[in-house]
């Protein structure tokens, strides 16, 4: 783990509104190991487990109060908790959802069942899948033997039930190359089916897994209070949102494994103001709202 | 009391002075539009003496803001390099023909408008009230959000636009959010009409109004007073919208949107329920 430390001009953001509620809901466990995985997901690391459709739904009566515009499901990977499908449909009840998979397990029958409960719903029902890069030479050394051709069928069954997923790529290549290689993903979906294609690039997180696979960041990759001076908070995804996991509400999706994270087992204990002490924290501010969908980023103005 | 809600006109001048006479024929006693003067169509400056003849009360959008301070795009804030190469050719083009003058008239518009009639608080907004570019789709909004919006912002009903499609939720405490479409292009929906909003309120929401059709007067559970909301489909000369469009050189992508009532670009930002509904 990166070092980080709270010094004297350690700049804090405050929870200005929870727009985002975020469900760490597969915990850490994934059925792929992918060696840039900034929370160093696996099918044996339980340091955070299952959420049950129990605790999200009292979260999701919590998240009113708090006027939570839409809500997001990531792990791991989520379709592995055996109680995703209820949980998608309570929730499209209550609002937008967003889950966050790798593509490689989706069954055809789950995706019928979603795809009534999104027609049922005033709600949108997004899927994210992540695969980086548009061939398997580029993704397969990264998420595993096999698993770009897997998750290419994941995206054929999803187009095939009517959804027009969202391709999530972490930038393993040069930023100059974004296009050429977005280019090239166009090609290659559209050969899959989808000739919608959205797609998303994430910056690399260097921390967990891919801390070891790069070497991690610098000591002075850190946010001071001088670096705040004009800067929107907004872009920040901690000034408005937090993550339900099964040891209580975090920060972030991205600082899982920082021991400050956790911030109490309620929502109002959750919304205190969090400083901006870790590296990580630096790739947040330099691209701002990584998380967030295109349709919901915040911007300036 | 009979209230017409202008979107984006995206210097559709055509469509504007179209919807305003036919807010007249139905009883309008008061114009307002919520912003986003430019982008998209042709000849910036033929929008504003219509506005200011016809009395319709403005407020600045993002577009509009961009303009009014010379900024260098449009603040719409598109990440996908085909629709921001899209997005920038139109701005240049509404700023290289907005004159002096009417960009100092953007300037200075209100970023929001108040008032109360019947006992109904408004809010008129562009985006959302606390962010001008904030995007509210109908489907990637919840309910509840909405309910802590009128709250915090102390209002019975808001409205908006910015999106480009219109839409309306009731809220739980019976108030209202409005996006009351755009006059500046189609909605995506393989028609070529555009669409624009009427509310009314008091005599003239009740279910024994004269032209009033019970069904579409919705009364909230702490709201007492009537309110109803019309979304009003817009014919007009589109054809010669589009002629324009060509003789000034705008690019075909977005004259085919006028002429198909389909979008062609910046589709990055719609929500899947929305981009569903498109064709591309």
């Amino acid at each position: 783990m990166s070092v980080s430390a709270v010094v004297s001009d350690t700049p804090k953001v405050e929870l200005k509104s929870l727009d985002e509620l975020w469900f760490q809901v597969a915990g850490t466990l994934c059925n792929l190991e992918c060696t840039h995985c900034f929370i160093s997901c696996s099918p044996k690391n339980d340091k955070f487990g299952y959420l049950s459709l129990e605790t999200v739904e009292r979260m999701l009566h919590e998240s009113k109060e708090w006027g939570v515009r839409e809500y997001y499901f990531t792990g791991g990977e989520p379709f592995l908790n055996r109680e995703i499908l209820p949980i998608l449909e309570r929730t499209l009840e209550f609002g937008p959802a967003t889950v966050l998979t790798n593509g490689t397990v989706l069954k055809p029958e789950w995706l019928g069942r979603l795809r009534d409960a999104e027609h049922a719903s005033v709600y949108s029902l997004e899927f994210r899948v992540s695969i980086d890069g548009p061939t398997p030479e580029l993704n397969d050394p990264i998420r595993g033997p096999g698993t770009f051709e897997r998750a290419m069928q994941g995206v054929g069954l999803l187009v095939a039930h009517g959804f027009l997923p969202i391709i999530t790529m972490t930038r393993i290549w040069d930023e100059a190359d974004d296009e050429a290689i977005l280019d090239q993903f166009r090609k290659t979906l559209a050969e899959h089916g989808c000739d919608r294609p959205r797609l998303k690039v994430l910056p690399r997180l260097l921390i967990g897994a891919e801390e070891k696979r790069t070497g991690g960041y610098g000591p002075h990759d850190r946010i001071t209070a001088e670096m705040m001076d004009d800067y929107d908070t907004q872009q920040l995804i901690c000034s408005h949102s937090r993550l339900v996991t099964d040891r209580g509400v975090c920060v972030c999706p991205i600082l899982l494994d920082a021991p400050d994270a956790l911030l109490g087992d309620t929502l109002e204990e959750a919304s205190v103001a969090y400083p901006l002490s870790h590296s990580a924290c630096y790739t947040c501010y330099q691209y701002g709202a990584i998380c967030t969908n295109p349709s919901t980023k915040h911007f300036e103005g | 009391m009979r209230l017409a809600f202008f979107g984006g006109v995206y210097n559709n001048y055509i469509a504007l002075e179209a919807a305003i006479a036919d807010a007249r024929c139905r009883g309008a006693e008061a114009m307002y539009c919520l912003g986003d003067l430019g982008a998209f169509g042709p000849h910036p400056d033929r929008v504003f003496p219509l506005l200011r003849e016809a009395g319709v009360v403005c407020i600045r959008g993002n577009y509009d803001d961009s303009i009014g301070n010379d900024l260098q795009d449009c603040q719409c804030g598109y990440t996908d390099p085909r629709d921001n190469y899209f997005a920038q050719l139109s701005y240049d083009y509404t700023y290289r023909n907005t004159s002096a003058e009417n960009r100092g008239w953007l300037r200075e518009l209100p970023q929001e408008i108040r008032f109360e009639t019947d006992g109904v608080r408004f809010l008129l907004c562009h985006g959302s009230p606390r962010r001008t570019n904030e995007f509210l789709w109908e489907s990637t909004t919840s309910t509840h959000f909405l309910d802590k919006l009128a709250d915090d912002s102390e209002a019975d009903v808001i409205l908006g636009t910015h999106t480009g499609i219109r839409w309306q939720r009731i809220l739980t405490a019976g108030g209202r959010f409005i996006n009351v479409g755009v006059l500046g292009r189609p909605e995506n929906d393989g028609n070529t009409n555009v669409w624009y909003t009427i509310v009314r309120t008091g005599p003239d929401a009740s279910p024994e109004a004269p032209d009033r059709h019970p069904a579409e007067t919705k009364v909230g559970p702490t709201v007492k007073q009537p309110l109803s909301v019309d979304f009003i489909p817009l014919e007009y000369d589109h054809e010669r919208l589009a002629r324009e469009m060509r003789d000034e050189k705008i690019p075909e992508e977005f004259v085919e949107t006028i002429l198909t009532g389909w979008w062609t670009t910046c589709l990055e930002v719609l929500p899947g329920k929305e981009r569903r509904c498109g064709r591309f």
